[in-house]
């Protein structure tokens, strides 16, 4: 696609949605700002409620924002309907046209854009392939499985060309099995085609497999952006931690230094941990520890106490007493290794330079 | 907060702007409303009530010292109770039977042809067959009973010939509750020991009461607007509609009938409010679930075989009475001679009767109504239910406002609001006595009608559907003509049929309204049948029935073979 990229910029956007119970006004999305770069695959992520799909709507057209300005490329494109804007919408429910096959649902956007017949049928045809539709041109949409159907919507979607391509949970209706390979699938054909993306999920897996940068969304505002890595083993909040994989949260003060390492006291063992700019000694300290970056051994780390254990196939899943706090761990591989039972006392061990303060 | 609200506001009123075809329908839908619905009601309040230039009471002050208007009052009051209690129950009769006792297949044939025939048949023909059967030289009364001073004149007509007419359309509206009760509730109370009367009265009847008080409420408004029936077998007992009509048509009292017409409108629209907005409401939160699985129906011989039996005889009724109309009119004297059967008096309408123009006219009106009607309904439900605008509260309340204005309201409306021009200014005055004004108000009585059953069609489509339309550049106008439409083609289908049924059928608000030059069938059958002329109204009644079926069977016939559910149904 011979297209310039255009990337998607939101200033401090903000939308108001009145409470239908209360009548009264509240934030949606508030006070937004977002840099989407040119090719790349965003997710908006987060808990059902967070504005994130909203966000999206109002890039559409669908919505307009409250305050702010949204622009795509250089161009502000606040004051154009959705059918005057450079994108192309996946919804969740598909929304294909029951009445038109497969076909013509692919080449409405084109017939719409008064393109030449020809050339409709071959990029029709053209686009279907990519999406591996090829010879099932002429089949109604309510004979198509669901996956099928995704598809469709994804190649309804590019086939226009457009500059973003925006992602409304599309794979939520779908089966546990076929959501792991439509999303490798649309990251290819994303990759393929080098478009925008902007997707909109609450699963935390498809935001990792998916994204060059994830955009948690908490309570209408952005949480954290950033690549998965940063977002996974650096989290600036208790609430990204916990919503993107599984989470220990260890509270602790800081009892002093020990070279480039801040000490804490966490239920009564001292740690040293990486120090980061501006921590202070008497200040409380919560540390996040990953469940697959701890394990159990006799001795050498936090003493602690065993109340569950439960082999899982592929790991073993403790929950561990250490002092008052409960930590969850996963022991991989555990084929041939002990195994601690309920109640046994056996000492909790991690890297401390694995952990993420907060 | 308020301040920054305004920009949302202000981008939508912009991104509306740049749709300039939307934009314009909705300002020519607004100015159709607000000219032929609420003006001409807001000019018989206004009329009432400003007497010499200034606000009095004097008209109503003189209205309600006429004694008969009155008593027209209390009349019509009670012909509505009473008809609204009868249809409900025989209505609720007919659909308990039908959704849960098996009942032999011959009678559910009968019930699908009660359900059908007040659809296709002229709203007062009951009235025709009751004279015929049970007047005083009626067939039943008179040659197998021989009784000769029997009556049908008066209230209980009235009554027995609007509750046959009416509880049809209860027993489709409660069929619909019923069978939206899960039948788990029922197998639950069955389960923890209630007998089958006791499942009925502590469940199901509770569940469906609101929807009863839906079903009763609506009979009542049909009933209390109900204009041919009082007109042809009321005889002296006049109800609210006939005494207005006869206001204008035999005292020349506009200003008297219009003050009259507020005092019934008022009646209909208090209804109307409380089973809209407090009723419906009601139905729906009771009756939200889905029946899980099919219901076991009632097997019981004890229940079984009264219910059919007492069902099968009210149809078997109801049926003959129907057929009385087209066999009426081929008595050769009615109430002497009735054989042998002769063809003369449908010849007669034709050579005599100008039967001829008649039916030209009233088809052709019809036909140019009803695709009118059905169009505008589409478009407006479209509007309200997919589309955000201001004034949309406006569209959807006037649109249904019309559902709750009898015809001989309207009708007296349009005589005082356009006799003399908008505001007896002369402007728009050439649009009286003419075609057009009688095309708009068969608009006008089909509108709500089309327009319900197109917002519950549209509430079924995922409104995703048309965003993913808008999204791929399609304007409203290209997502209304290529995926709006199509989607409710069936809808769309049935609204033009209804509508020219409907219109074809209607009297109420046209027999004010209509001139001379225009001769219509049902003006026509009402004339023949005050003059006593039963045979000539069969006649025409007959014609008229054959019309509107043919009408009926061709769309089924068209949904059939080019229906949108064919082709996405098949799997």
């Amino acid at each position: 696609m011979e297209k310039i990229k255009k990337g998607v910029r939101l200033d401090h956007i903000s939308k108001i949605y009145q409470d239908p119970k209360t009548g009264k006004d509240f934030y949606a999305v508030k006070d937004t700002s977002l840099e989407i770069e040119p090719g790349s695959f965003v997710t908006l992520l987060g808990p059902s409620g967070c504005g994130k799909t909203t966000t999206l709507r109002m890039i559409a057209g669908f919505e307009s924002p409250d305050e702010g300005e949204i622009y795509l490329g250089e161009e502000p494109i606040n004051e154009l309907t959705p059918n005057k804007r450079d994108t192309a919408m996946v919804f969740q429910s598909y929304a294909l046209l029951p009445h038109y096959n497969v076909f013509d649902n692919v080449a409405y956007g084109l017939k719409l854009r008064k393109v030449p017949k020809n050339e409709i049928k071959n990029r029709v045809l053209k686009i279907l392939d990519l999406v591996e539709l090829t010879g099932m041109e002429e089949r109604m949409t309510n004979q198509l499985s669901g996956g099928q159907q995704q598809r469709v919507a994804l190649a309804r979607a590019l086939v226009i060309e457009p500059s973003v391509l925006l992602f409304d949970e599309p794979l939520s209706n779908l089966d546990a099995k076929l959501r792991v390979s439509m999303r490798t699938e649309i990251r290819r054909i994303q990759q393929e085609v080098g478009i925008t993306a902007i997707y909109v999920t609450h699963d935390q897996s498809e935001a990792m497999a998916l994204s060059d940068k994830i955009i948690i969304m908490s309570k209408g505002v952005v949480a954290q952006m950033g690549t998965p890595q940063e977002i996974y083993y650096h989290p600036v909040s208790e609430f990204v931690a916990d919503f993107i994989g599984e989470a220990n949260f260890l509270k602790g003060r800081m009892i002093g230094k020990n070279g480039s390492n801040a000490v804490l006291e966490i239920e009564g063992n001292s740690l040293n941990v990486p120090d980061h700019d501006g921590m202070e000694t008497g200040k409380d300290y919560t540390i996040v520890l990953r469940p697959e970056a701890a394990s159990l051994a006799d001795r050498g780390g936090m003493p602690c106490r065993v109340v569950l254990s439960c082999f899982m196939g592929s790991y073993q899943n403790y929950h561990v007493m250490v002092g008052n706090t409960l930590v969850k761990l996963e022991e991989h591989n555990p084929k041939n290794k002990r195994i601690y039972q309920v109640d046994e006392t056996c000492s909790l061990v991690f890297d401390p330079e694995s952990v993420h303060v907060l | 907060m308020a301040a920054k609200t305004k920009q949302s506001a202000s981008l939508d009123r912009k991104k509306l702007m740049a749709d300039p075809i939307m934009v314009t329908t909705i300002v020519v839908l607004i100015t159709l409303l607000t000219l032929f619905i609420l003006y001409p009601l807001a000019i018989l309040l206004v009329d009432s009530f400003v007497g010499d230039g200034s606000f009095s009471l004097s008209v109503f002050q003189r209205i309600f010292q006429i004694s008969s208007f009155k008593r027209a009052i209390t009349n019509t009051l009670k012909v509505g109770f009473v008809v609204g209690i009868l249809s409900s129950l025989i209505g609720l009769l007919f659909a308990y039977v039908e959704v849960y006792v098996r009942m032999p297949k011959f009678t559910g044939g009968l019930f699908k042809v009660v359900s059908m025939l007040p659809v296709v048949s002229p709203p007062f023909v009951l009235s025709l067959s009751m004279i015929m059967l049970f007047g005083k030289a009626g067939i039943i009364t008179r040659f197998l009973l021989h009784i000769y001073d029997n009556s049908v004149y008066g209230y209980w007509g009235i009554v027995i010939v609007q509750t046959l007419t009416f509880f049809p359309v209860c027993y489709m509206m409660l069929k619909g509750l019923l069978k939206n009760i899960d039948p788990s509730l029922e197998e639950a109370a069955r389960d923890m020991g209630a007998g089958r009367l006791k499942v009925f009265t502590s469940v199901t009847l509770p569940l469906m009461l609101p929807g009863l008080g839906n079903a009763f409420l609506v009979t009542f408004i049909e009933s209390i607007a109900d204009f041919a029936n009082p007109m042809i077998i009321g005889g002296s007992y006049d109800t609210l509609a006939t005494t207005i009509y006869l206001q204008i048509t035999g005292a020349y009292d506009k200003p008297g009938a219009a003050a009259m017409a507020v005092v019934l409108l008022c009646i209909t629209l208090l209804m109307f409010a409380v089973q809209k907005y407090y009723l419906e409401a009601k139905t729906a939160a009771t009756l939200t679930g889905k029946a899980s699985r099919a219901r076991m129906m009632i097997e019981d011989k004890s229940v079984r075989v009264p219910l059919t039996v007492l069902c099968t005889l009210v149809a078997v009724f109801v049926i003959m009475m129907y057929i009385c109309v087209p066999i009426g009119a081929c008595f050769p004297t009615w109430g002497y001679k009735f054989f042998p059967l002769t063809g003369k008096w449908f010849t007669q309408v034709f050579t005599r009767y100008k039967g001829f123009k008649a039916f030209k006219d009233s088809f052709m009106l019809s036909l140019i109504a009803a695709p009118i009607t059905a169009l505008l309904s589409m478009i407006i439900s479209y509007l309200v239910v997919k589309r955000n605008f201001k004034g949309k509260g406006f569209i959807e309340a006037v649109s249904m406002l019309a559902m709750a204005v009898p015809g001989t309201v309207l009708g007296v409306g349009y005589i005082r609001g356009f006799s003399g021009g908008l505001f007896h200014t002369g402007i728009l005055q050439g649009l009286y006595g003419t075609g057009a004004i009688l095309i708009i108000v068969f608009i006008v009585r089909s509108l709500p009608t089309g327009t319900r059953s197109g917002i519950s069609a549209l509430r079924q489509i995922d409104k995703s559907i048309e965003e993913s339309a808008y999204d791929m550049g399609a304007d409203s106008f290209k997502v209304f003509m290529t995926v709006t439409l199509p989607l409710i083609k069936d809808s769309f289908l049935s609204g033009l049929v209804t509508a020219f049924v409907r219109s074809i059928t209607a009297i109420s608000a046209i027999i004010l309204l209509v001139t001379p030059s225009y001769l219509l069938i049902t003006v026509q059958i009402n004339e023949f049948a005050e003059k006593g002329a039963y045979s000539l109204a069969c006649a025409f009644a007959t014609i008229l029935i054959l019309i509107t079926y043919g009408a009926v069977l061709l769309m089924n016939l068209f949904m059939k073979y080019f229906g949108t559910s064919r082709k996405m149904k098949e799997d």
